[in-house]
């Protein structure tokens, strides 16, 4: 038998019993052999308790998606039992704590069931911790790893130069052992998973928001204030444990409308100024923003968007946030967005929008999302030299400067320096007093539209594009429609593949050869097809394939909907 | 509209008490940065919305930088310029509604904080540049527009709201006495944390309460004003918060916390001993081992 390529497995239960530790700790075991992993966390808004799953995809090439199926359940309760059973893969091994529920007799013909009361397993080591590291050994015995993977892992993890370090080893290696023999009796394996493939690059291991957070930090960020909201909490943390040095301020805001205003007065005085949020945070920033884009204020705001509106699913992904990420403030205005789709990404994404603000002297907007912000993945180390760092164009002459004059940015005066106006949120002349006359707000509206082409020139990747149909997925769904549109290609299908992270503006090349198709299908987690509408906008036939559940795509799903619109469209059946 | 901004269409009424706070704040601005040989280009004018932030278009002789945002974000704005460079020197001007309604929030934050910027309220008591509705200090019982059978919620006391929040500097001035109100804001920037000039800016059209405020003999109105007296000791918070409680309006400083420590000192100091890394150390301390 050929040995797997990948396994996903999932620990579910109540929030605080360890599931997240277990799942990243098997992500770092395994990258630190050179496997590529990616994890998938969801969890209720809340600190202790609430259904909570978290999910590890280890395979040999790199993982694109958090997987479709699973190999392995590790379920921590009857109800987390329940609820997840039916997405084990035929032949798949259900792992349950036989001390705290029974599997239902009727169940066991279907699935491979392996009783491990883990958490009397764990404390029979001596250390209370141990539970995961029962479960750990028994997993890794299913696929055949070598024992040394997770001895290493353990020595390397918990050997910190505390007095107890030797105790906890050695307890968590019994624990191991443990599970190894309990799994070794099951009897049953996934098979023996292929040998790691490292990469020949550098790589880091790393979560969306803290490679947002080093991005932002390589892109110059020197001036950070932002309020606490899942799934962005974790930027903030990232900033006020990070963010240091001669200049620099970062700072808890006591509230969105506040943290908008601040880093709009910042960039005034100069600052590369940023704050994050998600949804619910952004909706009440959208004032602030208009002020920024009429003042021509740089700054930059990321929004880790969440599931649904008002409150609605702060813990789960969705993409729907796209129409106000462009025009989140009243009266016109069209604001930058740059939507990172992968956690490397996520890097590039904040130190090009804090060019762009720069740049063009105006708000940016980031549009990350709950599935990109939490996972853990291991990707080539980010390389700030590949993003030249821009600086703001600074007025440097005498007083009685014309701030606003002309159609395109022109140098902003700095206070504390020559040239001083009034960054007025009215419209405004040229000197930044407010005006009423017509010809004034025709000359500002085209002013503040007119400097967005200083963003048009952006990179996008095209495959394959002579064909008629093509996908072009956007944002945190990247991974999974990569990997279905790979699967496509595997197949036989006809389809081509589009993507790139500047959502707006986006590159006129990019819409003129998107014009050029009979069909551009975008898969987006959100009900309206947010982005199909503004490619349609633009004259482009764009169709989405929505879905609005609260979770990432499923790859299987994406195949099977993306074929069969290939299908509608060539008037036949496709691949094999 | 002025020489210097030929386009620009707004006009305080005749009368308008804001055109004294307009000198008073251009008096103190000249006179801080000759004396004390600030640069003039590091003031900063942050305007609330409603007739007392035009106050930054209308300033005459030389022109501080001026940032005239959305309503009721002065704090936050002025939070992001000081933090942003904290050698500017950085003034509010906003009236009651926007600092005391929709702005309200952002007082206690920057109190907590000290954030080391000077608020000069110019208090008329209504909505002005709306015509004429109810304001956070319009009076109980009061017909406006929007109180067309009185108003029937209790007026927010300026006073004893700031204190409570824990503004370090408070005083309180009148439009009609520009000298005294000039001295108070001079006051105000010189010290060291976030200070609150209170200044009661009759609006001649929606709410003139000139002769309420400094009294008419002949109509036998007795004024609403009076001078703190000499003996008070600003630093004593109780007898500040007295004064505040008090029937009539104290004019004079009413509290000025002693070692007030400004938010800005705070932060550099706990900024310069925290290790700072550079960027390629923290992308390497996320290296696969």
């Amino acid at each position: 038998m050929a040995a797997t390529r990948d396994f996903v497995i999932r620990f579910a239960g109540e929030g605080g019993q360890g599931m997240v530790t277990a799942s990243e700790a098997l992500a770092a075991a395994a990258a630190q052999v050179g496997y590529h992993v990616m994890t998938f966390v969801t969890f209720p808004s809340q600190i202790m308790g609430g259904p909570t799953w978290s999910q590890c995809r280890v395979s040999v090439t790199p993982a694109l998606s958090n997987g479709d199926t699973l190999d392995v359940l590790v379920a921590f309760n009857e109800e987390a039992y329940e609820v997840h059973k039916g997405e084990l893969r035929d032949g798949g091994i259900l792992v349950y704590d036989s001390a705290v529920f029974e599997v239902p007799d009727e169940d066991r013909s279907a699935m491979n069931v392996v009783a491990l009361p883990y958490e009397e397993l764990g404390k029979s080591t001596g250390n209370p911790r141990a539970a995961n590291m029962v479960i750990l050994g028994a997993v890794a015995q299913f696929v055949e790893w070598p024992e040394q993977y997770l001895e290493d892992f353990n020595v390397q993890r918990f050997t910190r130069g505390r007095p107890n370090d030797a105790e906890i080893v050695a307890a968590n290696s019994m624990g191991l052992g443990l599970g190894r023999n309990a799994a070794r009796e099951s009897g049953f394996s996934l098979g023996e998973l292929a040998a790691p493939d490292p990469p020949d690059y550098e790589q880091i291991i790393i979560k969306g928001n803290e490679s947002f957070g080093l991005g932002a930090l390589a892109g110059g960020v020197n001036f950070f204030v932002g309020y606490p909201i899942s799934p962005a909490t974790s930027i903030l943390v990232f900033m006020e444990q990070n963010l240091r040095g001669e200049g620099t301020f970062v700072y808890q805001a006591s509230s969105e409308i506040e943290s908008i205003s601040t880093i709009v007065g910042a960039g005034f005085a100069g600052k590369k100024a940023m704050t994050s949020t998600a949804g619910p945070g952004f909706s009440l920033m959208s004032e602030g923003l208009g002020m920024a884009w009429m003042m021509e204020i740089p700054c930059v705001i990321v929004d880790v968007q969440r599931g649904g509106p008002a409150t609605g699913l702060p813990t789960k992904s969705e993409q729907s946030d796209l129409y106000m990420a462009m025009h989140p403030a009243h009266g016109d205005s069209q604001l930058p967005v740059i939507a990172p789709g992968t956690i490397e990404e996520c890097f590039y994404a904040a130190m090009h929008a804090l060019n762009w603000a720069e740049r063009y002297q105006g708000p940016v907007i980031v549009l990350s999302d709950h599935m990109l912000s939490e996972r853990v993945q291991n990707i080539r180390k980010p390389d700030p030299a590949l993003v030249e760092v821009e600086a703001r164009q600074i007025y440097t002459g005498t007083n009685g400067y014309k701030r606003y004059e002309g159609d395109s940015v022109s140098p902003m005066p700095l206070p504390g320096g020559p040239g001083a106006y009034v960054a007025n949120a009215s419209e405004h002349d040229d000197i930044g007093d407010t005006t009423h006359l017509p010809e004034r707000h025709v000359l500002g509206t085209e002013r503040r539209f007119g400097k967005l082409k200083l963003l048009e020139d952006t990179p996008y990747e095209a495959r394959n594009t002579d064909n008629d149909v093509v996908i072009l997925p956007w944002g945190g769904q990247k991974g999974p429609a990569h990997e279905a549109y790979e699967r496509m290609m595997e197949n036989g299908v006809p389809v081509g593949w589009y993507y790139t992270m500047f959502i707006s503006p986006l590159n006129p090349k990019l819409l003129d050869e998107l014009r050029s198709k009979k069909l551009v299908l975008v898969p987006e987690l959100n009900y309206l097809g947010q982005l199909s509408s503004i490619l349609r906008q633009h004259g482009v036939n764009a169709k989405s394939l929505t879905q609005y559940t609260g979770l990432p795509f499923k790859v299987a799903d994406l195949v099977e909907k993306i074929t069969a619109e290939v299908e509608a469209e060539v008037g036949s059946k496709v691949g094999v | 509209m002025t020489k210097r901004n030929p386009e620009y269409d707004f006009k305080w009424c005749p009368g308008c008490g804001d055109f004294g706070v307009k000198r008073a704040i251009e008096l103190t601005i000249a006179a801080r940065t000759t004396e004390m040989d600030i640069a003039f280009e590091n003031n900063v004018i942050v305007a609330g919305i409603g007739c007392s932030g035009n106050l930054v278009h209308l300033t005459d002789g030389p022109q501080p930088f001026g940032f005239h945002g959305i309503h009721g974000r002065t704090l936050p704005v002025a939070f992001g310029i000081k933090s942003g460079n904290p050698e500017l020197e950085v003034m509010i001007v906003a009236g009651d509604g926007d600092f005391l309604s929709i702005g309200a929030e952002h007082i206690g934050p920057a109190a907590q904080r000290n954030l080391n910027v000077t608020c000069v309220i110019m208090d008329n008591g209504v909505y002005g540049l709306t015509k004429g509705q109810s304001s956070p200090t319009t009076q109980f019982g009061v017909v406006t527009s929007t109180t067309p059978g009185g108003k029937i919620e209790g007026e927010v006391k300026p006073f004893q709201y700031y204190l409570s929040l824990g503004a370090s500097f408070v005083a309180s001035a009148f439009s009609s006495k520009p000298r005294e109100m000039a001295q108070m804001i001079r006051q105000g920037m010189d010290y060291r944390g976030f200070s609150i000039v209170h200044v009661q800016s009759p609006c001649t059209t929606y709410n003139d309460n000139y002769d309420v405020l400094r009294g008419n003999a002949k109509k036998g109105i007795d004024p609403l004003t009076y001078d703190i007296p000499e003996s008070h000791d600003p630093t004593d918070y109780r007898e500040a918060l007295r004064i505040a409680q008090d029937p009539g309006i104290p004019l004079g400083v009413l509290y000025a916390a002693d070692n007030s420590e400004p938010l800005d000192e705070r932060y550099s100091s706990l900024n310069s001993r925290l290790r700072s890394r550079d960027v390629d150390e923290m992308i390497a301390s996320f290296a696969i081992q």
